[in-house]
């Protein structure tokens, strides 16, 4: 249960140098709360955290021990790795002999010369740990990019070739320095640090760079806002320069988005030494800078005339929150106790909801308003029960039962299983949502711990399907005994059924289809009446759906590899010249205009998310659908306004073009147009249907001239993103509305997908230039009528997750825009595309479809990667039983 | 010296081909012999102040027949491998014995014991060569957890004082010509951490290049090591000790215990050897797993390909290590697995950074 992040961050509030409050608490011997400012940290998002007790008045050595020593007996802190951050050699080796885990030495270098930071360098490796080297000789400490990176490099050699430090565990502190303080020769310490991290990532494999982020805005000190903002800036602009990690409060991170533009234009120019008059700028704004907001409407106000029980059920039914609060307060006066309110009108409101979403004349996203508005007044009357509680020390929940949510390892989409739980929470269920990228043992820990009901999975990648095996296997093993729900875009009934269902036996796994099904399976399962009848016939109809399977796969037998190979699509590339892009290598878009973005937007899709099914704009007018989807489309509209307008969104992209040509199945790519050196290979995978028509079996590599053939051809690929929305969706739910929190991610989704369509038009017209005559509209587009195509990895034409890693090294899409990948290969920001480009005319979409063991085998060999491994990641394409 | 850098290639080369064979425990056996105090003390500690009965590694000095007879049981049944009989030969363990002071010789007698066995089944079986393991156990003294639930900032011993203990002990095994030092039923990574200094150290001053096997113990159901670690954050965490084999051994059967093999096979870039015990204990804290039913789950992990080198724990015999040869006898190797480079931290839980 790797947990892997794009950016770590490293909190920095255990250190006595930087923090008063802290130090003041080990002062004073006040362990206990020294020990809540660790878990404040780990629960704010540290990955690491950093320990560092320097201080004239201490005993630091006794200090770092002691309080290590009570770290270790607290498990929710020391489930991170520590960071042993001192100056002096033997507080390091005290923590060092006190850390299980495999920590961080922070730090060593060469400023007592080469014998000592060898000396030491051997020592953090004995204790097996991973260290921080500083950009410091003897000299003194580097402030220009050049020395940076003359000492990095420096000790980089001498740890690898002398050491034999592990290259992965070094990683680079080339100093952040205060900037803005005045003094001229500052004002280029940000630009120096980020060119350093550039050139160490860039020569220096696998080492890491990192820094104390609060340095570079010590002359702000006393002006949080302005502080967070550089901070944030100089993440964003360290972040794309390599920059793996920092040390941050991690309670107090803004995101770069929410920084607003008068404070952000004058910051920025700060960090990136943009003007001569930047520091005075940021002086002046950092004084004027204010927040707003504000929000008008008008509606029909009739309905706010009836009783109260009405009114709610009014709100409720048509999702409005404007009164809820003081609907709710007066629901309260005159009940005898809170808790009536919720079983009472709240309930009697949300079983009218609950009959008209099962009769099928709500929708659900209506569905999902009305969580909305039942949430907040929850929300309102909660303080009142806790009250009560206490008062009279009851301890009662009434809920319909307790449902533990999670997205598995590895993956991170999660807008269906958001929706099944906002569902689920109408009908009353107690909902535990873990968020994304679960590891098995969070999720069975904490179905424990909470004693849940049921336990429902979720995923969209391939990938994911092995982790939920893994988690069903884990739960037969830990001995579980309640049901588990499966769900997301990749699952199906029939994987449910053969890899699920038999590795889990003590209860029922269920596959749900959607949203709408989920309540129904939860209450068959928590009526007692039910539940038995109900998983016994699930166990029924999945082992036959096996049985079939398994009978089913014997017919459907593979052509061999050869076989399918000499049936390969045959272009006639004697009488083509494939054209030439404009430009070779990468091209970074920063940003990008979201307005002319919108008019790309595919909505089809976008009703889909919500189960409303039918075709834009037609959907709109359907008779039964029509009003919901309006609503939906409309509260979309509103939405989108607030993304262009507050810039939730930062739309990034990189794409490139490289000299390519075909050898068999894969595609070379080369290093320029000599075509002598081979940079990088992408492997395709060919169709292996017995083919009894004349129907090729294609693989991606038939588009692209073989090298034989002596025509220099290309390739082109590309990342696009949306940019993360963690933050805006985080506060929506914190509001108690997930409605909002939905409609972001979906139209987050729309966005990048409409970004990699746009791009795709852009290569065709500008970048590759193949069809500058080319005019279509959207609807054109959103057909594909188009020349080229743009396959996935991960998708049908090119089923392997993994060559995402090969595009995503080539387009060096993690430094330049902040995507990267998780360890299922499932891209970070999750509202992103990839793909590769083809020029060919005759280029198509198809599905590869089951492929036989010959060509797995034949596959993993030119890959390099274990032929298990291969498997694994193949597993849903395999046409035999591994 | 040991030729060891020959052996651990000649053990490679072999791991390559077929599924290696572990001995079972020595303890179990040497319960069944049923000693009485007398032949615990034999003639040198006949008259010493407190019960040595149950202190099995000071057999090496009282009674190294019995002990050798047991190893030659074991190589009998198969064992490419014997450790030697000095699972608490620490001078922390030997405390509670008051025996601190014999530690170097309980290991230094106890590797010779090991070393007479094999090489005798060596020249018996030639093209079948024997190894001798030096087992260093854990100790009842831990670094990560505070005996004293109301100090939690307590501990029993320091590291420097865990290290020392494991140091002499790897002197005395290596001394004795053991061909490996493994640090095994590790319950708190931390002690083996100690272990592994220790060792580092023992090499540097005795210019020798012998190679460590480290096999950590998940002790329940919950998945993770006594002081809390998951498999993945317990191999980050030892990793730098480039062992020549990780797994598992004791405290669970081969049934609980396989999921956490397989999490092992799934991240560790050396072999995999794996020793769990017949089954969990019945009521009557006994181990009644047949040889038959252990060797087919152990077969099972071999056909799987989990699994280079396998052998019994607590409650598995002669007949049981005999039976899991047999069984995995004709099942391929795992192959080791080459990991991707990337940072890989660790604290209760694992970290690694994206490539």
């Amino acid at each position: 249960m790797t947990s892997t992040a794009n950016f770590i961050n490293i909190g920095e509030r255990t250190n006595v140098t930087g923090s008063a409050k802290f130090k003041k608490l080990i002062l004073g011997d006040d362990y206990d709360a020294a020990l809540e400012v660790a878990r404040d940290q780990v629960e704010n998002g540290a990955q690491i955290i950093d320990v560092n007790m320097d201080e004239g008045m201490l005993d630091s050595k006794e200090a770092m021990e002691k309080f290590l020593k009570l770290i270790a007996s607290e498990p929710d802190i020391c489930r991170v790795p520590i960071m042993i951050d001192s100056s002096k050699w033997d507080i390091i080796e005290a923590g060092l002999k006190t850390v299980q885990g495999k920590a961080i030495v922070n730090s060593i270098s060469l400023k007592e010369g080469e014998e000592p930071f060898k000396h030491y360098a051997k020592l953090v490796r004995r204790y097996g740990a991973a260290v921080v080297v500083m950009a410091f000789d003897t000299d003194g400490q580097a402030d220009t990019a050049a020395r940076k990176y003359e000492i990095c490099e420096r000790s980089y050699r001498i740890l690898v070739d002398e050491v034999g430090f592990p290259p992965e565990d070094i990683i680079f502190d080339p100093n952040i320095f205060a900037v803005a303080t005045g003094i001229e020769e500052h004002n280029n310490y940000a630009v120096e640090f980020f060119e350093a991290a550039k050139q160490i990532k860039a020569n220096l494999p696998y080492a890491r760079v990192s820094g104390g982020l609060s340095n570079v805005s010590f002359s702000f000190r006393g002006n949080d806002p302005v502080r967070e903002a550089m901070h944030s800036v100089f993440l964003y602009h360290g972040i794309k320069a390599g920059l793996d990690m920092a040390i941050v409060n991690a309670g107090q991170l803004t995101i770069y988005d929410d920084i607003p533009p008068s404070l952000l234009e004058p910051v920025e120019d700060v960090i990136l030494n943009r003007r001569d008059d930047a520091t005075e700028r940021l002086l002046d704004a950092a004084e004027q800078y204010r927040g707003q907001g504000g929000q008008k409407r008008e509606v029909d106000l009739s309905w706010r005339e009836g009783p109260v029980q009405q009114r709610l059920t009014h709100a409720l039914v048509n999702g409005i929150t404007e009164y809820i609060v003081e609907d709710t307060e007066e629901a309260r006066a005159n009940a005898t106790r809170p808790l009536d309110v919720i079983e009472g009108p709240l309930m009697a409101g949300m079983d009218v909801v609950g009959d008209l979403f099962g009769s099928g004349k709500m929708f659900l996203p209506q569905v999902v308003k009305s969580a909305r508005v039942m949430k907040q007044s929850v929300a309102y009357l909660m303080p009142f029960m806790e009250k009560e509680k206490e008062e009279a020390g009851i301890t009662e929940d009434s809920n319909a039962g307790t449902i533990l949510l999670a997205t598995v390892k590895g993956d991170v989409h999660d807008i269906g299983k958001n929706i099944v739980g906002v569902v689920l929470q109408c009908n009353n269920y107690k909902i535990i949502d873990l968020g994304v990228m679960v590891p098995a043992a969070d999720i069975l820990a904490c179905a424990k711990e909470e004693n849940v009901d049921i336990i429902g999975l979720s995923g969209l990648i391939t990938p994911s399907l092995d982790e939920m095996v893994t988690v069903a296997s884990e739960m037969e093993r830990q001995g579980f005994d309640v049901p588990l729900l499966i769900g997301g875009a990749t699952t199906s009934k029939v994987h449910t059924a053969v890899k699920i269902d038999p590795t889990y036996r003590k209860n029922q796994t269920v596959y749900v289809t959607d949203a709408s099904r989920a309540v129904g399976v939860a209450s068959h399962i928590m009526n007692h009446e039910t539940r038995a009848e109900f998983l016994k016939e699930t166990r029924a109809e999945y082992e036959e759906m096996a049985r079939r399977h398994a009978q089913g796969k014997k017919q459907s037998a593979r052509a061999p590899l050869e076989q399918a190979r000499a049936n390969k699509y045959v272009v006639d590339w004697s009488s083509y010249q494939p054209p030439v892009p404009q430009f070779l290598g990468l091209k970074t878009f920063e940003t990008y205009d979201l307005a002319e973005l919108t008019r790309y937007i595919d909505w089809t899709p976008f009703f889909q998310t919500w189960e409303l099914v039918g075709k834009y704009p037609q959907i709109l007018d359907d008779a039964k659908i029509g009003e919901a989807a309006t609503q939906l489309y409309n509260d979309a509209q509103v939405m989108l306004q607030r993304i262009i307008g507050e810039q939730w969104l930062t739309p990034k992209a990189v794409i490139g073009f490289w000299p390519a040509n075909a050898r068999g199945d894969d595609i070379l790519l080369y290093a320029d147009e000599t075509r002598h050196e081979v940079a990088s290979i992408f492997h395709t995978l060919r169709q292996q249907m017995a083919r009894s028509s004349d129907r090729s079996n294609f693989a991606l590599a038939d588009f692209i001239a073989p090298e034989e053939t002596n025509t220099p051809d290309h390739l082109g690929g590309f990342v696009v993103t949306a940019g993360g929305v963690e933050e805006q969706v985080k506060r929506f739910k914190e509001a108690h509305d997930d409605y909002s929190a939905i409609l972001l991610q979906a139209l987050a989704d729309r966005f990048a997908e409409a970004f990699a369509e746009r791009m795709h038009e852009r290569a065709r017209k500008e970048f590759w230039a193949y069809a500058s005559e080319e005019a279509f509209d959207n609807e054109a587009l959103i057909k594909e009528s188009y020349q080229g195509i743009r396959p996935a990895p991960g998708y049908p034409a090119s089923p392997d997750h993994t060559e995402k890693r090969t595009l995503f090294r080539l387009l060096e899409s993690e430094q330049r825009i902040g995507v990267g990948l998780t360890e299922s290969c499932a891209m970070l920001p999750a509202s992103s595309v990839s793909g590769l480009y083809f020029s060919h005319p005759e280029s198509q979409y198809f599905g590869v479809g089951k492929i036989g063991k010959d060509q797995v085998e034949d596959y993993a060999k030119r890959k390099g990667v274990p032929f298990e491994e291969m498997e694994r990641w193949l597993r849903p394409n395999l046409g035999y039983e591994s | 010296m040991r030729p060891y850098a020959d052996n651990v290639k000649y053990l490679q080369d072999e791991a390559l081909k077929r599924v290696l064979v572990f001995d079972g425990p020595r303890g179990t056996m040497i319960q069944q012999r049923q000693l009485s105090e007398e032949e615990f003390r034999g003639e040198r500690f006949k008259d010493y102040p407190t019960s040595l009965k149950g202190n099995n590694d000071l057999l090496n000095i009282t009674q190294p027949q019995i002990v050798e007879e047991i190893f030659s049981e074991y190589l009998d049944a198969g064992s490419d491998f014997v450790g030697t009989n000095t699972f608490n030969s620490t001078s922390i363990s030997q405390a509670d014995y008051g025996l601190e002071e014999i530690c170097y010789e309980l290991n230094f007698e106890g590797a010779k014991i090991a070393r007479r066995a094999a090489d005798a089944a060596t020249q018996k079986t030639p093209d079948k060569p024997r190894f001798v393991v030096g087992a260093m156990g854990p100790m009842s003294k831990t670094l990560s957890i505070s005996p004293d639930v109301n100090d939690p900032g307590y501990r029993a011993v320091t590291f420097d004082e865990v290290k020392a203990a494991y140091k002499e002990e790897a002197q005395g095994l290596v001394d004795g010509g053991v061909d490996f030092l493994a640090v095994e039923t590790v319950f708190d990574t931390l002690n083996c951490k100690a272990a592994i200094v220790a060792i580092d150290e023992v090499r540097e001053e005795k210019g020798i290049d012998i190679s460590i096997m480290v096999s950590g113990t998940i002790t329940d159901l919950s998945g993770r090591t006594l002081s809390g670690q998951t498999v993945e954050a317990f191999w980050n965490s030892i990793r730098h000790a480039k062992p020549f084999s990780v797994g598992l051994n004791c405290a669970l059967g081969a049934e609980e215990m396989r999921p956490h093999i397989v999490e092992f096979a799934r991240i560790a870039d050396c072999l995999i050897c794996t020793y769990p015990n017949a089954g969990l204990p019945n009521e009557f804290g006994e181990y009644d797993q047949t040889p038959e039913i252990m060797a087919e789950f152990l077969g099972e992990w071999a056909e799987s390909g989990l699994v280079n080198i396998v052998g019994g724990c607590c409650g598995s015999t002669p007949a049981h290590v005999k039976a899991i040869a047999e069984a995995v006898a004709d099942a391929a190797p795992r192959e080791r697995k080459s990991q991707i480079v990337t940072t890989r931290l660790a604290g209760l839980e694992p970290l690694a950074l994206p490539q």
